[in-house]
C-alpha cells in the first residue's frame, strides 16, 4: 500500500519494538545503576550525642578521663572504634570536653596532675588544660568540644560528636 | 547518515553478511519446541550478567560470603532482585536446557549428519548441572554447606579413586575455605568459558548444518 495515508506493517513494528524495547531497557537498566551506585548514596559520616553521664562525676577543675565506642558500618563489616575526652569542669554550667586524641599523629595524651599539662607520650608534646599547644610538634589545639556541642541535661553531660 | 555509517562498516565488517548467514536462515516449519535453544542462550547471557553484577559484592570466603550476600539482600538497592533473577535463573536454566535436550531426542534430531551437534549439546547439559552444583555452594549457609557435603561424598562412593575425587573436589578432607575458593572459581571462569566456548561450536554446526524439520509419520 505505498500510496496508504496509514502507517505500513513494517513501520508500525519498528515503532512498537523501539517503544517496548526502551521500557525494557529502562526497566533493566535503572535496577542495574541502582545496584551499581548504591553504596555511594550511603552517608558514611555520622553525629550523635554521646552521654557522658552526671555532672558530678567530674571534679571541678580537674581534667577526667570517660571512653567510649563508636560502631562504624561499612558494608557488612562492622568496625568498633575507641574514644577518649577529657572533661574539664570548672562550674555547674561552664563545661570543656577535649578530645585525648593528640592533633600531631593521634597518639593518646595522657593529664599529668603535678605539671598541670596533657602529655603526649609519643613525642613529648604538652598542652594546656585549655587544650593549647604549650610544647612539641602538634600544629593545632586538642580538639574541644564548647558551646554549642556541648549540652546539659538533668545533670547528665553530653557532646555532640561527629564522626568521618 | 546512519544509512551512509551502516554501508561504510558494512564494507568492512560484512555484517549483512553475517546477518544472512546467522539470522535469515532458511528453516522449516517448527513449533514453539524450537525455541528452547535460543532460550537456553538468553539464560546463559542473564545469568552471565547477573552473575557479573554479584561478583559486585560477593567475596568466596568463609568469613565474608554469607555476610556479603546478606548486604546484597538489604543492603543494595535492588540486591534483592539481581540476586532472585540469577538464583531462579538458574533453577529455570538447568530446566529449559533439560527440555531442550527432550526435544533434540524426542524429534530424532541427534542424527547424521548432527551427531556431534548432539554431543557437544550433552557436554553443555553436564556443566550447566556442574554450574548449579558449584553456585549452590556459594551462600555458604547450612543448606549450602551440607548439600556441598552430600555432593562430595557421593563421589566418594566411586571405587578406588572415590576419596581421591572427594579430596580434589574439596581441596583436602573436609569443607573449608579451600572449598568455598575453588567452587568459586570454577562457578565464574572455568565452567562459563567452556560453556561459551561450546555454545560457539554448537552455534556454528546449528548454522551449517541448518536446523532438522519436525519428523513426520514416514519418517
Amino acid at each position: 500500500m505505498p500510496h496508504s495515508p496509514h502507517m505500513s506493517r513494517s513501520d508500525f513494528v519498528k515503532v512498537v519494538t523501539a517503544f517496548l524495547g526502551s521500557i525494557m531497557g529502562l526497566v533493566v537498566g535503572i535496577p542495574a545503576i541502582g545496584y551499581l551506585i548504591s553504596p555511594a548514596r550511603k552517608r558514611s559520616a555520622s553525629d550523635d550525642w554521646i552521654p557522658l553521664g552526671p555532672l558530678e562525676n567530674y571534679p571541678e577543675g580537674i581534667p577526667t578521663l570517660f571512653n567510649f565506642t563508636r560502631t562504624k558500618v561499612n558494608g557488612w563489616e562492622r568496625t568498633v572504634n575507641s574514644y577518649g575526652v577529657f572533661v574539664i569542669r570548672k562550674s555547674d554550667q561552664d563545661v570543656t570536653v577535649l578530645s585525648n586524641k593528640c592533633t600531631h599523629l593521634s597518639c593518646r595524651v595522657n593529664w599529668i596532675a603535678e605539671d598541670q599539662f596533657f602529655f603526649c607520650p609519643c613525642h613529648d608534646a604538652q598542652f594546656g588544660i585549655d587544650g593549647k599547644v604549650l610544647d612539641g610538634p602538634p600544629p593545632r589545639p586538642l580538639d574541644t568540644y564548647v558551646g554549642e556541642a556541648v549540652k546539659i541535661e538533668e545533670g547528665n553531660l553530653f557532646i555532640h560528636f561527629v564522626e568521618g | 547518515m546512519l544509512a551512509k555509517i551502516y554501508a561504510w562498516l558494512d564494507e568492512r565488517l560484512g555484517i549483512t553478511t553475517i546477518y544472512n548467514t546467522v539470522l535469515d536462515r532458511k528453516v522449516p516449519k517448527v513449533n514453539w519446541w524450537f525455541t528452547l535453544g535460543s532460550g537456553s542462550l538468553f539464560l546463559f547471557v542473564m545469568q552471565g550478567v547477573t552473575g557479573i553484577m554479584l561478583s559486585v559484592y560477593y567475596v568466596p570466603s568463609p568469613d565474608h560470603a554469607y555476610d556479603s550476600i546478606q548486604y546484597i539482600m538489604t543492603g543494595v538497592t535492588f540486591g534483592w532482585l539481581i540476586r532472585g533473577i540469577h538464583h531462579w535463573g538458574a533453577t529455570l536454566m538447568v530446566i529449559v536446557v533439560f527440555v531442550h535436550m527432550l526435544r533434540t531426542f524426542f524429534y530424532g534430531a541427534y542424527k547424521y549428519p548432527r551427531e556431534f551437534t548432539w554431543v557437544t549439546g550433552v557436554i553443555l547439559l553436564l556443566t550447566t548441572l556442574g554450574m548449579g552444583f558449584t553456585g549452590y555452594l556459594l551462600p555458604w549457609n547450612q543448606r549450602a554447606y551440607w548439600a556441598t557435603t552430600v555432593g562430595t561424598s557421593i563421589a566418594e562412593t566411586v571405587p578406588l579413586v572415590g576419596p581421591f575425587i572427594n579430596a580434589v573436589l574439596r581441596g583436602g578432607t573436609d569443607l573449608s575455605a579451600v572449598t568455598l575458593a575453588r567452587f568459586f572459581s570454577v562457578h565464574i571462569w572455568w565452567l562459563p568459558a567452556i560453556i561459551a566456548a561450546l555454545i560457539g561450536i554448537h552455534l556454528y554446526m546449528v548454522i551449517r548444518l541448518g536446523i532438522s524439520a519436525v519428523p513426520s509419520k514416514e519418517d
